[in-house]
């Protein structure tokens, strides 16, 4: 085999001659076209390029690319270029590469933007964004107006999938995590209150907990995590497959369509579930109750059903409604705004997410401070 | 270059899903150099047995061969060398949507060489000159229209300079013109790189435009009907279906 080489030399009347010898592979050490750029910018500076391959051997893309870099590097100089040394096959592929020119303004920049911008641009977005959530909120309340006077397209067997996907299947979790939860609000207070001879007080800790509290929260954050991502995937993804824009083509309201029924199924299933989620952390606090304080069930279940006052349980319940319209909401609202790609689908699920337990615990702050005020 | 030697040759090949056949015997041989059609009506399976041959699918029965080297009863790391000599153009182009056009082509690039950076860049450039897209080096695909897609798919099947480029649909949801100067591209290709071109499509004007082989599959007969060069099984072969489907149906209206 031939060692690969790259050398010019002057051919006289004004004419250079640039030779390839050896394989021209891509991914071997091939050498520098630096020297022949570097040739073509000085003096005296030449009218024509010949190309000399008489040594070549095998080549491929490694060649072409050394060419043109070659050609681009001429013309820049307005030296004109003589491609008829080339293989046939690679004077065609050169051809091929400068046959279409490239298009005015197509090249993109590199240009850095300042922190100022930066910072701008992301201010703008932001309230873009909040725009948005606003405005798609107003074309909810319209739907629902329209669902309420039995005007919107919908199909019901779409609806009670909803409830079913929203409901009945998010019961392991809910179980799951609430049990867990129960469990471990009982051994801290069984810790903590047995210091004070007051343990049979943590059936009261654990109920007014979970009812007031944390089975709405927990159970809300579930649901963002698992259905709130649901909505915002499938939706971002009939969005991307242009299924959307053909309801819209149909003269089916895509709200209607997709986005109120999978948020009255959430708002509907999100109290049901809190309030099986409170059941749960009862079970699982009773559990450790009974193992670690010396009552009987009857005792610990009388304390229990004291500790639970209608206001409580109302108050859990009503946040858990709030809680569900909002992370539907931020599901839906992520899915609408999906971009065209793949990767969009990620993002607006990601945001999905992010927005709902967000909104869940801005809300559960301001529900608080609220419910404290009116004495519940 | 090899022109005229057999390249790629199946052999009774059967393709199934499960225990439901789609196609049974398949016999053809695609020499070097060849723009080899794989035609037929719609689902008789001419993109499945795509997959068979790029190797995304193992067949029920049968065997590819490539230059005489049987590729599924290869081990696992053959077929990936195998593969690597594979471009494959698929139907919507099939970018990787968060990288740029450069980063979508330098990717094989990155994997299989140990050029720099810079020099991959470089490649993709001249790739995308090749296939009329100079410039669109740092556009992501969901920016550039739907040829153009099919075009930059075209150059990142390329990157590797493959042996064997396959094409599932080039011309569908192109317009006439576009298709054109994709068959153009693809002739233009094989002449001056002596790639093995081998394209699913059901495209009359481009079957005819650039194929000197080709296997007809049916759907009812669940096996392939004729194989050859397509004016030839137009004018002369003796099965009317496949006379039937290279005139656009109007045979069966002149018999009937």
């Amino acid at each position: 085999m031939s060692i690969t080489t790259l050398t010019y030399d002057d051919k006289g009347g004004g004419d250079l001659g640039i030779t390839f010898a050896g394989d021209w592979l891509l991914g071997q050490d091939l050498p520098s076209v630096d020297s022949i750029v570097d040739r073509l910018k000085q003096s005296p500076r030449p009218e024509r390029l010949v190309f000399i391959t008489d040594e070549l051997s095998n080549w491929n893309t490694g060649f072409i690319k050394a060419v043109i870099k070659i050609i681009h590097a001429a013309s820049s100089q307005g030296i004109v270029v003589d491609e008829t040394g080339l293989p046939e096959g690679a004077r065609r592929l050169v051809a091929l590469a400068f046959a279409v020119k490239e298009r005015e303004g197509a090249r993109r920049g590199h240009d850095e933007k300042g922190l100022l911008d930066q910072v701008g641009e992301a201010t703008l977005r932001t309230y873009e964004e909040q725009r948005n959530l606003l405005r798609f909120t107003g074309e909810l309340m319209l739907s629902l107006s329209r669902y309420l006077r039995g005007k919107a397209t919908y199909l019901r067997s779409d609806l009670v999938l909803y409830f079913q996907e929203a409901g009945a299947e998010a019961l392991p979790i809910v179980s799951l995590i609430s049990f867990l939860i129960g469990m471990i609000f009982a051994f801290v207070g069984v810790k903590q209150l047995s210091l004070f001879g007051a343990g049979i007080y943590t059936a009261d800790l654990v109920a007014v907990a979970m009812v007031r509290e944390m089975a709405a929260i927990m159970t809300a954050i579930i649901m963002a995590g698992r259905t709130g991502a649901a909505y915002a995937a499938q939706i971002g993804t009939m969005k991307v497959n242009e299924e959307v824009d053909a309801l819209s083509t149909l003269g089916v309201n895509p709200i209607d369509f997709l986005v109120t029924p999978r948020i009255i199924a959430l708002v509907v299933m999100m109290p049901l579930l809190t309030m099986y989620s409170s059941l749960m952390g009862i079970l699982g606090g009773t559990l450790v109750g009974l193992m670690m304080l010396d009552v009987s069930l009857v005792q610990y279940t009388q304390q229990t059903i004291s500790a639970v006052e209608m206001n409580s349980l109302l108050g859990g319940l009503f946040k858990s409604l709030v809680y569900g319209s909002l992370v539907a909401l931020a599901g839906c609202q992520q899915g609408m705004a999906c971009g065209s790609s793949a990767m969009a689908v990620g993002q607006s699920t990601t945001r999905a997410v992010v927005l709902g337990i967000v909104l869940i615990v801005v809300s559960a702050a301001i529900l608080t401070v609220i419910y404290i005020n009116l004495g519940i | 270059m090899k022109t005229g030697e057999a390249h790629i040759v199946v052999e009774d090949l059967t393709m199934a899903y499960g225990d439901f056949v789609i196609q049974r015997d398949l016999d053809f041989t695609v020499n070097h150099g060849d723009v080899f059609i794989i035609m037929g009506g719609s689902g008789c399976g001419k993109s499945t047995l795509l997959k068979i041959m790029i190797g995304l699918k193992s067949p029920a029965k049968g065997e590819v061969y490539f230059d005489g080297k049987p590729f599924w009863s290869s081990s696992i790391k053959e077929q990936e060398a195998m593969k690597r000599k594979f471009g494959t153009l698929f139907q919507s182009g099939a970018l990787w949507s968060s990288m740029t056009l450069s980063e979508n082509i330098g990717l094989a690039l990155t994997q299989y060489t140990s050029l720099s950076d810079a020099e991959i860049r470089e490649v993709a450039a001249y790739k995308l000159m090749l296939v009329g897209l100079a410039g669109f080096e740092d556009y992501y695909p969901n920016e550039i229209s739907g040829g153009m897609k099919k075009r930059a798919g075209l150059a990142r099947a390329m990157a590797l300079d493959p042996e064997i480029l396959f094409f599932d649909e080039p011309s569908a949801g192109l317009d006439p013109i576009s298709a054109k100067l994709l068959d153009d591209l693809i002739l233009e290709l094989r002449d001056s790189l002596g790639t093995t071109v081998v394209v699913v499509t059901h495209e009359l004007a481009s079957i005819f435009a650039i194929a000197n082989n080709s296997v007809f599959l049916d759907t009812d007969a669940r096996t392939q009907l004729a194989t050859g060069d397509p004016k030839e099984l137009r004018d002369h072969n003796s099965n009317p279906v496949v006379r039937n489907f290279l005139h656009r149906g109007k045979v069966e209206v002149q018999v009937a």
